[in-house]
């Protein structure tokens, strides 16, 4: 809601600066958004008339003026706006004037002729962005006043931001009543008499659709002038509450939707068939609305017809057809209560917004419109004259909204504000809000006005209360609440912990954005079905992500592009995936790693690795105390090189994935280096085992170390597993070395293994330590063809 | 024998390194050596010379082995020098491993945040990202067609299911499962579908809520207050600006003195010398009733800020859309935090 400072103080008028309001009304919930002048900054301008005019001799374009500005003789003016006319009144910046922008007027000699001012334009003036010729004035406006005093200009633009429930501030009149509340002053509205009937023609009103409409006002105003022009000082307010001048008939309503905050529309009664019908759109009726927009009725939609098709979109906007315009003379005037609920949403359907609509689903005063229609009648019959025909009402009192009486409790006040008001302060507070007040024993019976929408239940009055007592007249307080001691769990790992241990490990945390690219996504998880956004912002956002690789992929294609060279990122967040129709949104912990496996040092440096990137997995496993529990065995990953990948296997289940980035999609991304990756379940991941104390063993430990050869494709796993579960005495099982080349047959390895033996009831003789290893060597050549290497 | 201590002293002088001292050592004191010699050839003088004789190649063979010590000592001494020099490092190098990772300035400020709640009992609980139009609007009295929901703009999947535009959807969840009294703090990821220069699709907010026997906005206010200057660090100005939410009221928006100018108006302020931080109020009746908390009985406040514009306040990062362009540049300003 924008409107001008200077007709706010026409209604109320209290002894505050332009700060001191501005304010004043933000702490009381309408937040003012901005505040601009009414004009640009300019001394030295006058109301001039032109008297005569003469082509200038030297200039086509140019014409030389005698502007009468006040003084005994005209003063020659130089001007080459298109429409300066003879016995038009203009803006005239004389000698020693300033302009907006500092320019100074002087006397000078335009083209041999010299000129003693300058006619102006508004936007000359700072009034219009746009340059329209020389600014008319009125016809009655006094040559030689001051303009800014004249048109008022010392005055602001005020922009409120108000909230929904704030219905009853849109129109100068309740920011007044909201302004004068705030001060504790009266606010003085218009008085609108009814206008005398000069004709008795009607136009008959049937509303078929009561609930959505309770109440329809309409008059024909007949024999307008079409000529008339809007006057100056309506423009004005008009421009100041930033909206353009269209014709009186138009401005007319605008104003008093303005003023009021009634929403009015103007019929050209000549277009009209037979009566209006206020009923439910018709599937599939067309309506072609006053912005050309043509739109497609639905049943739930509420408009304005005449028996023989659609006018208007009720409450919205008024239809192309049966508009007004220049040739009109017979207008049929509308103002009528539409239901919040039956114009909520309806603007939106259609990709508009308009004043009409924006004050109807928020809620109009539903008592409001006789006075808006006599206003709006007393305007345009002031404006352009007319025949002014009787009021037509069609009103279904069963529907208008009521005001139910609301029960407020002194304790409930004190209890939720956390504050005690003295009653009578408090029942004086509720009065001035304009509530029916009844005084009960500890307690208010008090009825909102029709304007206040927002008021139905007692914690709306507490509200209220609280905010004209002033938010920050409210103390402080720290809290008082039981005290009672939170469970925690020993076994949930906290994701923050291991957070902290890769960026320790050198990782930086990213946060991508949570939609992603869909033919990326697809190069990455061909497999998995994203959840597509209906709406989303832009194509490179439209799907939910299915892991976490795509961002990171993206943020490190970018961190390359920007000569980094050297990328560690991870990120913990959500992955969407649809299983059996279900969305399913699962925490995941992934991360990224290319370039040199160290920071540079000066020394040799070397590019990262599979097994680089593994152990900072077992880091994390190891705080998670899965480290022996997690199985890496080779899977196919579409997104990952199928001779360095692993899915990690957690008790028979998948805890995430580990490799190198598929060459293929490394190449289609764009990279020029080799990518790892990495990702994980934080649900799995994050349980873990409460430790449970074993007993030390007293003897010594044994270590033998055996180097077998199998086939290559013989996993380091597969070995420990078999050895660790052969006997109990075997604690331990490493493999210090692999090796392949000379001495070793192609296709095959050598692997080294070390045993570590131990008892828990004796020192281990060599006979028994060699007779486990012995059984070791048995079991290795049994299931994988082991040979001990000599 | 003073030809011998002067040609043995002689060869000594000249001697460069430990392996040559340790032949001239064996020269003159080993088994075979010069002195060995002479004293066994002690024996062929007559008694009453051997005597006198032997003191003198006791005497020369001491003075040698006397000179023989000190010339280790300086040869031992030379070496480790070498050693030293050989050994010394630029110890201006950077050290070797893994630099510093360091995590986003997001999850800095959730943890500065949460870690301040958490001190007095507040307890972190998350909320799915995908929600149903029913937890994010309509159970926080946000019916379909309120205009309030115009003011998010969200993004949809199809009718009833959307991006959550807030955390206050967390507040329905648990206490629709919870009893109170109830102290939560709900961080997280919100979804609007606006991008400009100061708005970002993605961004992450923090809910807050107390739900006890009798809490007030007297309480709210305290809370808040306390928190902010806290936050900051700073003993700045905090100002409650009455306001409108759906699922609160009495609702309001809390305000900071701008961190950035002191108040004094800057361009961060838009010259107002105030700063929007906060959104709170105490939680409507209504939205009691649709999780089954007697609202008679019960009262509670809540609150929610955006993370992002704390982070940007508090560390004076001056562009939103930083946060989620993942530049390392950028990145690594943080890893100090």
């Amino acid at each position: 809601m924008r409107f001008s400072e200077a007709w706010l103080r026409e209604y109320v008028n209290p002894p505050l600066s332009t700060d001191q309001l501005v304010a004043q009304l933000t702490m009381a919930g309408l937040e003012v958004d901005g505040v601009e002048p009414a004009a640009g900054e300019f001394t030295g301008v006058v109301v001039g008339e032109v008297l005569a005019l003469s082509p200038h001799p030297q200039a086509d374009r140019l014409r030389v003026c005698q502007v009468a500005a006040g003084g005994s003789d005209p003063l020659t003016i130089v001007c080459g706006a298109p429409n300066v006319a003879v016995g038009m009144k203009a803006p005239l910046a004389i000698e020693g004037g300033i302009l907006p922008g500092g320019m100074k007027i002087t006397r000078s000699s335009l083209r041999g002729i010299e000129s003693f001012g300058m006619l102006c334009s508004a936007k000359e003036l700072g009034l219009e962005e746009s340059q329209g010729g020389l600014m008319a004035l009125s016809e009655d406006a006094p040559v030689g006043a001051d303009l800014r005093e004249y048109l008022q200009l010392n005055d602001v633009s005020i922009e409120v931001d108000l909230t929904p429930n704030r219905a009853d501030c849109l129109s100068v009149e309740g920011i007044a009543r909201e302004v004068a509340l705030l001060n504790g002053i009266d606010a003085n509205p218009h008085a609108v008499a009814d206008n005398p009937i000069t004709c008795n023609d009607t136009f008959p009103v049937m509303v078929d659709a009561p609930e959505d409409c309770p109440r329809y006002l309409g008059r024909l105003i007949k024999n307008v002038n079409r000529t008339a022009k809007t006057p100056l000082w309506m423009i004005e307010r008009l421009r100041r509450s930033g909206l353009r001048s269209l014709g009186p008939l138009v401005d007319v309503t605008n104003y008093v939707l303005l003023e009021l905050g009634q929403p009015l529309h103007a019929f050209d009664a000549a277009k009209l068939q037979a009566g209006i019908r206020v009923r439910h759109g018709v599937a599939g009726e067309r309506l072609k609305l006053l912005n050309g927009q043509e739109i497609t009725l639905s049943d739930d939609v509420l408009v304005i017809a005449d028996e023989k098709c659609p006018l208007a979109l009720a409450g919205v906007m008024g239809g192309a057809e049966s508009a007004v315009d220049d040739a009109t003379t017979d207008i049929f005037l509308e103002c009528a209560f539409f239901a919040p609920t039956a114009i909520m949403g309806k603007a939106r359907r259609y990709g508009l917004s308009t004043d009409s609509s924006h004050r109807f689903e928020r809620g109009v005063d539903p008592q409001l419109q006789r006075r808006a229609i006599e206003r709006a009648t007393q305007l345009i019959t002031e404006i352009t004259g007319g025949l002014v025909g009787p009021i037509v009402e069609a009103v279904a009192k069963a529907h208008l909204p009521t005001r139910n009486p609301i029960l407020l409790r002194e304790s409930r006040v004190e209890k939720l504000l956390g504050l005690s008001i003295p009653r009578d302060q408090l029942t004086s507070l509720l009065t001035r809000l304009g509530l029916n007040v009844e005084l009960l024993p500890e307690a208010w019976r008090v009825t909102p006005p029709g304007f206040r929408f927002d008021i139905a239940i007692e914690a709306d009055l507490i509200e209220e209360i609280g905010r004209v007592y002033g938010y920050n007249n409210i103390p402080k307080r720290n809290p008082a609440t039981h005290m009672e001691l939170q469970p925690v769990s020993e076994a949930a790992l906290d994701i923050e912990r291991v957070k902290d241990l890769l960026v320790d490990r050198g990782y930086q945390e990213a946060i991508t954005y949570s939609f992603v690219e869909p033919s990326m996504l697809a190069k990455i998880e061909p497999e998995l079905e994203p959840i597509a956004l209906k709406n989303p912002i832009s194509s490179d956002m439209a799907v939910m992500r299915t892991g976490l690789w795509c961002g990171l992929l993206d943020a490190a294609l970018k961190n390359l592009n920007r000569q980094q060279s050297r990328v560690r990122l991870f990120e913990a967040g959500l992955r969407f995936t649809r299983v059996e129709g279900n969305i399913t949104q699962q925490k995941s912990l992934a991360g990224l790693a290319l370039g040199s496996a160290h920071e540079e040092q000066g020394g040799k440096s070397r590019n990262i690795d599979f097994f680089d990137v593994k152990s900072d997995l077992e880091a994390i496993l190891r705080l998670a105390s899965h480290e022996t529990k997690v199985k890496f065995v080779n899977g196919k990953h579409p997104a990952l090189h199928p001779g360095q990948s692993a899915e990690l296997i957690l008790d028979g289940e998948r805890l995430g994935w580990l490799g190198m980035l598929h060459p293929k999609v490394e190449k289609e991304l764009g990279f020029e280096t080799r990518v790892f990756l990495f990702e994980l379940d934080q649900d799995k991941l994050l349980k873990r085992t409460i430790p449970v104390f074993k007993s030390l063993s007293k003897f010594p430990q044994v270590r033998r170390d055996i180097a077998i050869i199998v086939e290559e494709q013989v996993t380091a796993m597969s070995l420990t597993q078999c050895i660790e579960t052969l006997s109990p005495l075997i604690r331990q099982v490493r493999v210090f070395d692999v090796y392949q080349g000379t001495g070793i047959e192609t296709g095959k390895k050598s692997v080294a293994l070390g045993l570590i033996l131990q008892d828990d009831e004796e020192t281990l003789i060599d006979v028994k330590v060699d007779g486990v290893i012995a059984e070791v060597l048995a079991r290795l050549a049994q299931d994988f063809n082991a040979k001990l290497r000599e | 024998m003073d030809d011998i201590l002067q040609q043995s002293l002689q060869q000594l002088a000249e001697i460069q390194s430990l392996a040559e001292l340790d032949l001239l050592r064996v020269h003159y004191l080993g088994k075979k050596g010069v002195f060995t010699e002479r004293m066994k050839e002690l024996g062929k003088l007559p008694p009453e010379q051997r005597r006198e004789a032997g003191q003198a190649v006791n005497l020369v063979r001491d003075n040698f082995q006397a000179a023989l010590e000190e010339k280790k000592l300086e040869l031992e001494s030379k070496v480790l020098d070498t050693r030293l020099a050989s050994e010394a490092i630029d110890v201006s190098l950077p050290g070797r491993g893994q630099g510093g990772g360091g995590l986003h300035p997001v999850t800095l400020t959730l943890r500065r945040i949460a870690r301040l709640f958490e001190n007095v009992g507040f307890a972190v609980v998350e909320g799915p990202e995908i929600e149903d139009d029913y937890h994010n609007f309509e159970a926080l009295n946000i019916p379909a067609s309120h205009p309030a929901r115009a003011m998010h703009d969200t993004f949809y999947f199809d009718e009833h299911t959307l991006l959550r535009t807030h955390t206050s959807p967390v507040q329905v969840r648990v206490m629709e499962t919870g009893k109170p009294p109830l102290r939560i703090i709900a961080p997280g990821r919100v979804y609007r579908c606006d991008s400009d220069l100061t708005h970002t699709p993605m961004f992450h907010q923090v809910e807050g809520f107390l739900v006890d026997e009798s809490v007030s906005f007297a309480d709210l206010k305290g809370i808040l207050y306390e928190f902010l200057r806290l936050f900051f660090e700073k003993d700045i100005q905090v100002r409650f600006r009455p306001s409108y939410f759906p699922f609160t009221e009495p609702s309001a928006e809390v305000d900071i003195e701008c961190v950035i100018c002191g108040g004094v108006g800057c361009r961060v302020c838009k010259q107002s010398g105030w700063l929007e931080v906060m959104g709170c109020g105490m939680i409507h009746p209504r939205v009691f009733e649709y999780v089954g908390i007697n609202p008679e009985s019960w009262s509670g406040f809540a609150f929610g800020m955006g993370v992002e514009r704390l982070a940007m306040l508090r560390y004076g990062i001056n562009d939103l859309r930083m946060f989620f362009e993942n530049d390392l540049r950028f990145l690594h300003q943080f890893r100090a935090s």
